[in-house]
């Protein structure tokens, strides 16, 4: 029987306020195996560890359970007291009273009653445990980082600078991702490329930063510190050693007519293209599904042409391996699809256009080489109605139940460049909320309406509906002056809501990373480890958290890689030891195990086994518990019961079961 | 036991510690309620759950057993939940037919984010055995008083 | 009122919104064809709705200028749907005058397959006076 010590945290009044903590310590104090109860303000604290010291030492405890908040929070900072006192770390077990009672529990005799049958199982699974050691693995001095977008840039070349080898997987042709199509930055009104191009070369030219464009992720194994990741390199058509980049197959490449996918499909491409002038690597691709030759067989112009003999039809995609310690995934976002709203009559007119589309029209490099037109008859617009929140912020299932974050911003920029430029041009921005949280950014917002004379208005637009005369008739309220205004549109922008990358739900179906129902991966801890992933050895940058702007990224980007470092620059890292074992005189080698383990950590050997006397040599399941994650899967599946886990066996279970039951 | 002569079922929720677990922190967190009768289990997976965990918390007396894990492809584990879905189904079904009503258990995928599916579940999940009442099968009569 | 219930509390019943979800956006007002003919315009009918005072809302221009075309149902991105509010607003109407105009088995005749039944059904409370 151990000797078990039970500590009841008040948490302030987070627990104390609904629980009757005085209650839990005396019904408890009379648990089989109980020999010491007792209350504190806040047990994470200096001076609660401290309690747990003391009386492990004077009452001779072996075990200890604390009844506070969820293991997912203070389980580690328990277990190293315990440590400290000179008891096994895994000899401690936590009774969820916080978020599993007193926030959801209203009358104190039913949040009492529970507190105490959740202090009962834990002290009688504390009864089973056993004192666990943990293994040590190795960790691969090298990070991954998913995506060439500024979040994967920046937490390449931080991790980069600090020493460590760094790839980049990116999807696409080139890295700069979104950045890249933006033309300038709030609240700066900094150039995007004059800011981004410099870095983009520099990740290039890093000694320790490798670069996969047109390449992706395709299977990945392993665990922190040891991950195995396959990366698929796409044929490019084109040798990256020999091309020069000069452009000339471009020029002369004779299939025109495919949507460029860098200027938002405003304009077209080349089947053999580099998605645009800066991009890194400057080595172009062919796209097959554009390419005559590829469709046809016939042309071959862009070999002809190249003088450095790049371009090469029997190019073969390439699968390269690669051992990791971490994983950074930094897949960024995309703009949602507008076919849901008709009422814009986004896909009936050229002149409805998305902000990010805008960006390309203002872009010196776009298709209108950064003249504002309308992309139906190239006129110059008079008037402007800017749409908030289109997509965002919605409960139906049109859009996306959250704010995007950017879109009021990027609006102000928009009408500022566009009064600054063209101050014949009228503004209108309809808008729910002006929402400009950020350094500069409200006084941003005030001089697009004070300076430039934009005009806010708030309320939504209900329609957008093209008239026989090229123009677009507005309806929209003013909830202010409770009126409805038609208005008369040149053209028209909407901030649509911005979605996680298509392709973040497979990435993380492989990392084994947690992601919520909007497909952005969820952080290890929604305040105290936002770049982490719960699971081991992933980290996020970017977007593919949530929304941000720049800057955010940028310094979400610099977290990441800092946690990646810290995890690279240790030697060893500890394993879990709750990991499965199997009991040899019950196990008969009957591989149903090994079948369903997800890592293959387990292996049959043959053992000699003393079963009762009777010693002879028998095929037994060995588990590598450097490989075992601990999931259990192997513990149900084994026929003769011979497979338990450590830490969450079987008896410990039933012994909760029994405790909540009785 | 309960004062006013109300029905308090007894329910054991086993919960996968990278997704429901924390759903369940969450509806917490958020303050979201459910009955005081859902008591929570702490497994690393889904797939820890052994049917016989499920039969004995029906033996002593539990009116009704569910289990969480992560919705499918999103186990931490990578297949851990496809393991305890078919299990499940398996169980459930045998249980069915001895008489432990479907409404009895339940498999249900709650991801670390869905606090408020977690809290309406339970509240759901508490409701429905309500309606049914006191499980009358498979309790050993020695574990009543 | 005779009711047990405060009106606004029928009001969310019969119309199965919740007034509550409201951002105050004004898709409603911005989509409405009958905006102009209205004295309380459809996004404040989930203001009355919210400070209880569907007196005033019952009394309005608005319940009889409501065409029910839904348009402000179908692009409310909040799913409050002032459109159903209203249209509770006219069933409290007709509930006070004393139940329905038409009976049940007197429908199907009237039915043309292509109309919408929410139509028919609003139309039938404007109208049958």
């Amino acid at each position: 029987m151990q000797r078990i010590g039970v500590f009841v945290c008040h948490c302030g009044s987070n627990i104390a306020a609904t629980v009757d903590v005085k209650k839990v310590v005396e019904v408890i104090a009379a648990e089989p195996g109980v020999v010491h109860a007792e209350d504190y303000q806040y047990m994470c604290s200096e001076a609660g560890q401290e309690k747990i010291a003391i009386a492990v030492k004077e009452k001779k405890l072996t075990g200890i359970v604390v009844c506070s908040c969820s293991p997912r929070m203070h389980e580690a900072t328990f277990r190293k007291a315990a440590e400290r006192a000179g008891i096994n770390p895994y000899m401690v077990e936590i009774a969820n009273i916080r978020e599993h009672v007193s926030w959801i529990h209203k009358d104190i005799t039913e949040a009492t009653e529970k507190a105490v049958i959740l202090a009962r199982a834990a002290v009688a699974k504390v009864n089973l445990n056993t004192p666990l050691t943990p293994g040590e693995s190795r960790v691969t001095k090298r990070a991954l980082v998913i995506g060439g977008g500024i979040a994967g840039i920046q937490t390449a070349l931080d991790i980069a600078d600090a020493g460590y080898e760094v790839d980049i997987v990116e999807k696409t042709p080139s890295i700069g991702g979104r950045m890249s199509q933006i033309d300038k930055t709030f609240p700066t009104l900094d150039c995007s490329a004059c800011i981004l191009t410099p870095k983009m070369v520099e990740a290039a030219a890093h000694e320790k930063i490798t670069i996969y464009t047109y390449s992706e992720v395709e299977k990945v194994s392993g665990f922190v510190g040891d991950f195995t990741v396959d990366i698929r390199k796409k044929a490019r058509y084109v040798d990256a050693d020999k091309c020069t980049g000069c452009g000339a197959c471009q020029e002369k490449c004779p299939s025109k007519k495919t949507p460029s996918e860098f200027n938002r499909a405003l304009n077209t491409r080349t089947a053999i293209y580099t998605p645009f002038a800066q991009a890194i690597p400057n080595v172009p691709v062919i796209d097959t599904e554009a390419c005559i030759k590829f469709k046809t067989g016939k042309c071959g112009l862009c070999q002809k042409i190249c003088a450095a003999g790049a371009v090469d039809y029997t190019q073969k995609d390439e699968i390269v391996t690669e051992k990791y310690g971490a994983i950074v995934v930094a897949t960024g976002f995309d703009t949602i699809s507008l076919d849901k709203y008709d009422e814009y009559a986004y896909n009936q007119s050229p002149d409805v256009i998305t902000s990010l589309e805008l960006e390309r029209v203002m872009n010196a490099a776009g298709p209108t080489h950064g003249h504002l037109e309308r992309l139906s008859d190239g006129k110059a617009p008079k008037e402007i109605v800017f749409i908030q929140c289109v997509g965002s912020r919605c409960s139906d299932d049109r859009g996306k139940p959250y704010c995007s974050k950017i879109c009021c911003m990027y609006t102000a920029k928009h009408a500022m460049l566009i009064r600054d430029k063209y101050p014949d041009v009228n503004v209108t921005v309809f808008y729910i909320d002006v929402r400009t949280p950020g350094k500069n950014f409200d006084e941003f917002y005030r001089r697009a309406v004070e300076q430039y004379g934009v005009n806010y208005v708030k309320g939504q637009v209900g329609k957008v509906i093209p008239q026989p005369n090229g123009k677009l008739l507005v309806q929209g309220s003013d909830l202010l002056d409770n009126k409805q205004i038609l208005k008369e549109a040149d053209m028209v922008v909407l901030a649509t809501a911005i979605e996680p990358n298509k392709d973040v739900r497979k990435i993380a179906t492989m990392l084994t990373a947690s992601i919520d129902t909007n497909n952005f991966l969820t952080e290890a801890h929604a305040k105290l480890r936002p770049v982490e992933s719960p699971t081991a050895g992933i980290f996020l940058s970017g977007v593919v958290q949530g929304p941000k702007d720049i800057p955010e990224t940028v310094s979400q980007a610099g977290a990441a890689a800092v946690k990646v470092v810290g995890l690279l620059a240790k030697d060893k890292l500890l394993t879990n030891p709750c990991t499965a074992k199997a009991d040899e005189l019950l196990c008969n080698g009957c591989s149903s195990c090994a079948n369903v383990c997800p890592y293959g950590a387990i292996s049959y050997e043959d053992t000699l086994v003393n079963d009762h006397g009777i010693r002879e040599t028998r095929r037994i399941a060995i588990v590598n518990s450097a490989l075992c994650q601990g999931c259990g899967a192997c513990t149900v599946a084994c026929p003769s019961g011979a497979m338990d886990l450590q830490g969450f066996s079987n008896r410990q279970i039933l012994s909760e079961v029994d405790a909540i039951c009785r | 036991m309960s004062v006013n002569n109300e029905f308090k079922p007894k329910i054991v929720a086993f919960c996968c510690n990278w997704c429901s677990y924390a759903g369940a922190d969450l509806a917490g967190s958020s303050r979201l309620s459910y009955p005081a009768d859902v008591k929570i289990i702490r497994v690393p997976c889904s797939c820890r759950v052994n049917p016989m965990f499920i039969l004995r918390a029906f033996e002593k007396g539990a009116d009704g057993v569910i289990i969480c894990g992560c919705h499918p492809g999103d186990c931490h584990y990578s297949t851990g939940n496809y393991y305890a879905r078919r299990r499940m189904t398996m169980l459930f079904s045998m249980l069915d037919y001895i008489g432990v009503e479907k409404g009895r258990t339940r498999v249900e995928w709650v991801s670390a984010a869905e606090g408020v599916k977690f809290s309406e579940t339970m509240n759901d999940f508490v409701a429905k055995i309500r309606d049914l009442g006191e499980n009358v099968r498979l309790g050993d009569l020695r574990c009543k008083n | 009122m005779s009711h047990g219930k405060n009106q606004a509390e029928l009001v969310r019943e019969i119309s199965g919104t919740n007034p509550l979800k409201c951002m105050k956006c004004g898709k409603c007002s911005a989509t409405c064809p009958a905006f102009n003919e209205m004295d309380i315009k459809p996004h404040q009918f989930v203001s009355y709705v919210v400070n209880n005072n569907v007196e005033e809302l019952v009394k309005s221009e608005s319940l009889w200028k409501c065409l029910s075309c839904f348009a402000c149902v179908e692009r409310c991105p909040r799913d409050v749907k002032p459109g159903k509010i209203i249209d509770a607003a006219r069933q409290l109407v007709v509930r006070e005058r004393g139940g329905n105009y038409l009976t049940a088995d007197e429908i199907p005749e009237l039915l043309d397959e292509e109309m919408p039944q929410q139509l028919l059904v609003s139309a039938y409370r404007r109208y049958k006076r």
